[in-house]
């Protein structure tokens, strides 16, 4: 099953084109990175899945199959936007009234473990809460519709690293409870090493390169050694840097044996390296199946 | 819709004798961390037969990574014979790495100190110590390997009764 369907989904406001032609395949059970500059189109998309907007062009589906937006749909995914909102004036024994009231399934019963769990008492208003108990409780709000599809918008940009920790400690452990799919946005890479097990990384409107982290990280080889041959071998660089003696070549690997050749040092990398290195050369994609986007060497070569 | 497996509040006692921790600068995958701290903690007795590892959730609870990457962890270490997995209860130790007894290790670690003060005397600092152990362990890894034919694996021995 595939928690995000996409095909060739445009979405403009006005004269501005926010995603393009994007297509994509996200299957069940995966902690997804969705990662990309400032404008890419990740709140879009993100906004997209969870019914908020509809798309200008194209098809998009979720939970296997359900039209985005559907009844359906919206039954099966939460959705916790940029920054956390919550009713600042509302207590957070009246935010739980509320949200329960508005929607079809609300688990009364967890939301109130979760919150005595994290010490924050349900007579308090939101506005006097800390920025992580804020945070804390718009996810469990998310969390007890017990959804299907976790959307997490930016979630952690105005937390200090203890409650980012501490966050990402609850989401982490909803999936290993629930085994509930999770899609999240951020700019900041490094703090989805260590959580996302799938990468989505969207640039100006469309998707660059999706997969699973680990398949991703065993085709990608960042190759360090003399720069006069760096142009000799047959390889998918997605990004060079050169110096007068010296290149380092961040290559795709295609699975078929290609020893590092005599004077050449190959490294692994890191889920961060690999899209920075993506960031950098938007017109070079990885994406499973036939490759939509020709790659262009040519401009490369700066 | 879902009913939890293990909703048992009341039992917050450590169920394993280690905890994990990670290092983020050192490059090394999040599962292979847990892999070696396993190894390590076995090497050193730590843990030892019938010995429970961690639970995945609280290792998530606390280290707040993916689910999936503690039971990668946890099934390497199952197809190394070091761990195996009990439906409903958790995983555990079932066999040992390098079965040294406790006098042993401290007799070893005697010659090793006294060896490194030598290598100290003549001049020997301690990232030039490091690279000639991890050199001459090279070479001895790769002597064995060639006298035992191709491909050396861990020692995987079904350590049973010592618990």
């Amino acid at each position: 099953m595939n928690v995000i369907e996409t095909h060739a989904v445009s979405k403009s406001y006005g004269s501005t084109r926010a995603l393009r032609d994007c297509t994509v395949a996200i299957p069940d059970g995966h902690v997804v990175a969705l990662v990309g500059p400032n404008g890419a189109g990740k709140s879009t998309l993100l906004n997209l899945v969870v019914g908020l907007v509809t798309p200008t062009k194209g098809e998009l589906t979720v939970l296997g199959g359900r039209r985005a937006g559907s009844l359906p749909a919206l039954d099966g995914i939460a959705f916790v936007a940029q920054d956390t909102p919550v009713y600042k004036n509302l207590s957070a024994a009246d935010l739980l009234h509320m949200t329960r009231n508005l929607n079809r399934r609300f688990d009364q019963h967890y939301a109130k473990r979760r919150l005595g769990e994290l010490g924050i008492p349900l007579r308090q208003k939101a506005g006097k809460m800390s920025g992580g108990q804020q945070a804390q409780l718009a996810l469990t709000m998310a969390l007890a519709r017990r959804p299907r599809l976790l959307v997490l918008d930016e979630p952690m940009a105005m937390l200090d690293p203890l409650a980012r920790h501490d966050f990402m400690a609850t989401v982490m452990t909803a999936v290993a409870d629930d085994e509930i799919s999770v899609v999240l946005s951020s700019h900041v890479l490094a703090e989805l090493e260590r959580v996302a097990d799938y990468l989505v990384l969207v640039s100006q409107g469309s998707v660059q390169v999706a997969g699973e982290v680990d398949d991703l990280l065993a085709h990608h080889r960042v190759l360090t050694g003399p720069a006069r041959e760096s142009d000799r071998y047959k390889w998918n660089v997605v990004h060079a840097s050169r110096a007068a003696s010296q290149a380092h070549l961040l290559v795709r690997w295609d699975g078929s044996a290609d020893p590092t050749p005599p004077g050449w040092h190959e490294h692994p990398l890191t889920l961060e390296e690999l899209s920075l290195a993506y960031l950098r050369e938007p017109s070079a994609a990885a994406l499973p199946g036939p490759a939509r986007a020709p790659l262009d060497r040519t401009e490369h070569a700066k | 819709m879902y009913v939890d497996k293990d909703n048992s509040e009341a039992a917050h006692q450590p169920t394993s004798p280690i905890e994990f921790r990670l290092d983020a600068g050192s490059g090394v995958p999040t599962y292979l961390q847990l892999v070696h701290q396993v190894e390590h903690a076995l090497r050193l007795g730590y843990l030892l037969p019938g010995d429970q590892l961690p639970k995945v959730r609280d290792v998530v609870a606390e280290l707040a990574i993916n689910p999936n990457t503690v039971l990668k962890a946890y099934k390497e270490l199952e197809t190394k014979g070091l761990t195996a997995g009990r439906p409903g209860q958790g995983t555990f130790i079932e066999g040992t790495l390098g079965q040294v007894t406790l006098p042993d290790l401290t007799d070893l670690r005697r010659s090793l100190v006294s060896w490194v003060a030598s290598a100290d005397a003549a001049g020997l600092d301690e990232d030039g110590i490091a690279a000639l152990v991890a050199n001459v362990l090279r070479d001895f890894r790769e002597r064995r390997g060639s006298a035992e034919g191709r491909r050396h694996s861990a020692p995987r021995r079904e350590a049973g009764g010592a618990a």
